[in-house]
């Protein structure tokens, strides 16, 4: 089985977790720039995050022969604080790396005025880089803000092909199917979906433009249940298929539309390992 | 070693590369879109010299800018980014201005940026900074044959440095890898 798992922040990640997650069949992984637990306070710390997701998070993936992407954004809760907003004027330099497959995530937390103003002035530059966008939904006012989404996306003019809108659940999928965005389901130990529901879904809506991530972050979560939820579809009837249609092409589909997804040479799993430490000077 | 003449001489033909050339030394800002660019634009296909297409039109698109900028542009590059200005630096009329670059990709753990930058233009570190970044690659498991004019820079000094970190490796039933050996062999040698 081999998965890509198309939200995961692997900074917040043990080398244990690349190892399993390598050793579970997860080939290819993209980071999206999200909020860290603690609230930033200012552009630098933000560009330093940026270079992570460019820069030393690749090399670690690629340690596990694990392939690592990223999408650039200011995220909607810190949108919100006016010492963080000059970063809005750096993320051209990021969205022209090569590494960077999407604007993301973008969308609303709280869905206050300056989410509004930052959410489509990010969508624009979407457009302007031609990239897809990925939306994260709020995990408050969920409903709401995922309507709210889809008419943001409306506006922009940016084809709903080529955006993802993330972590729905029972209540938001429809609105989200109808408008012909790519669905985005995040698979959580406790909270947004469990690997059931997510079946469940599944035989309601098959897998066409449905995609199924971990989100695993430095809260609780587990970058495995994507693969959990592979197995929960074979167990369920689904054929293999249909498993590889959910969690490997449909990802890569929507990923590849940014022209910069790169899965050349990507290592088989078991010969990584041979004998091989990480190499991180730790050494 | 390549020179930015040879280098433009092999992308000469590439119409698109010219106009961006022209574009940066007119308006040095463009490059901030255009360097990161350079794998899609130009391709990556192999020059002569171990040289890529993307490297070599980077390291002309470095040369078009005004010297200072060159800083800002690693400042903001991916690893490939970063990997392409280590490599230009020796071609580039910059002296010992962008020394800050090399010692930052010796701060980082990635080995690539460890062993690019110990090329030609650490000739620019001091004695004590080489020394460090030397013993850091054998640390770290980079190949010395990384490391621009190892032989004639390492002195005694390095030796002591090597033979302290041998002898922590065995205590610890470790042992240090054959080229670091080599060195230290030949620097024993009276």
């Amino acid at each position: 089985m081999r998965i890509f798992d198309p939200h995961i922040h692997m900074t917040s990640r043990t080398t244990d977790d690349y190892q399993r997650m390598a050793a579970a069949g997860v080939r290819a992984v993209v980071e999206p720039a999200f909020w860290l637990g603690q609230p930033r306070t200012n552009p630098g710390s933000f560009t330093d995050y940026f270079d992570s997701l460019i820069g030393w998070e690749p090399f670690r993936a690629g340690q596990f022969g694990i392939r690592h992407h990223a999408t650039i954004a200011l995220n909607p809760k810190e949108a919100n604080d006016p010492r963080c907003r000059p970063v809005l004027d750096l993320l051209p330099r990021y969205l022209a790396k090569d590494g960077v497959v999407a604007v993301g995530e973008i969308g609303y937390d709280s869905m206050t005025p300056a989410e509004d103003e930052v959410f489509a002035a990010q969508l624009a530059l979407a457009l302007d880089h031609d990239l897809p966008a990925l939306i994260h939904t709020p995990h408050r006012d969920k409903a709401r803000g995922t309507t709210r989404s889809l008419d943001v996306v409306k506006e922009s003019g940016i084809d709903p092909g080529r955006v993802l809108l993330d972590h729905l659940n029972e209540v938001t999928v429809e609105a989200a199917r109808d408008a012909g965005v790519w669905i985005g389901f995040s698979i959580y130990p406790d909270t947004k979906m469990s690997p059931d529901r997510m079946v469940a879904i599944l035989r309601g809506y098959g897998p066409e433009r449905v995609l199924v991530n971990s989100a695993a972050d430095w809260g609780r979560s587990d970058p495995l249940l994507t693969v959990r939820t592979a197995e929960a579809m074979l167990a369920a009837g689904f054929g293999p298929d249909d498993v590889d249609r959910v969690l490997w092409h449909n990802p890569v589909e929507f990923y590849a539309q940014s022209g910069r997804l790169d899965l050349s040479d990507i290592t088989g799993v078991e010969s990584v390992f041979a004998g091989n430490s990480i190499l991180r000077g730790g050494s | 070693m390549t020179t930015l003449d040879l280098l433009r001489r092999e992308l000469g033909g590439d119409d698109r590369l010219a106009g961006d050339l022209r574009r940066v030394a007119e308006d040095p800002a463009a490059v901030a879109a255009l360097f990161p660019a350079a794998g899609r634009r130009y391709g990556r296909g192999p020059l002569a010299n171990g040289w890529t297409t993307d490297e070599a039109a980077r390291a002309l698109l470095l040369a078009a800018l005004p010297p200072e900028e060159i800083r800002e542009v690693y400042r903001y590059g991916d690893t490939n980014e970063k990997l392409a200005v280590l490599k230009a630096l020796p071609l580039l009329p910059v002296g010992d201005s962008c020394v800050p670059l090399v010692q930052d990709a010796l701060r980082t753990n990635d080995t690539r940026l460890v062993a690019a930058a110990l090329g030609p233009y650490a000739d620019h570190l001091g004695p004590p900074e080489w020394r460090q970044a030397v013993l850091k690659c054998v640390f770290m498991g980079v190949p010395l044959a990384a490391v621009h004019r190892l032989t004639e820079r390492a002195d005694h000094e390095l030796a002591a440095m090597l033979a302290a970190f041998a002898h922590e490796r065995h205590a610890a039933g470790r042992d240090l890898p054959p080229d670091a050996v080599a060195l230290l062999d030949q620097l024993k040698e009276p």
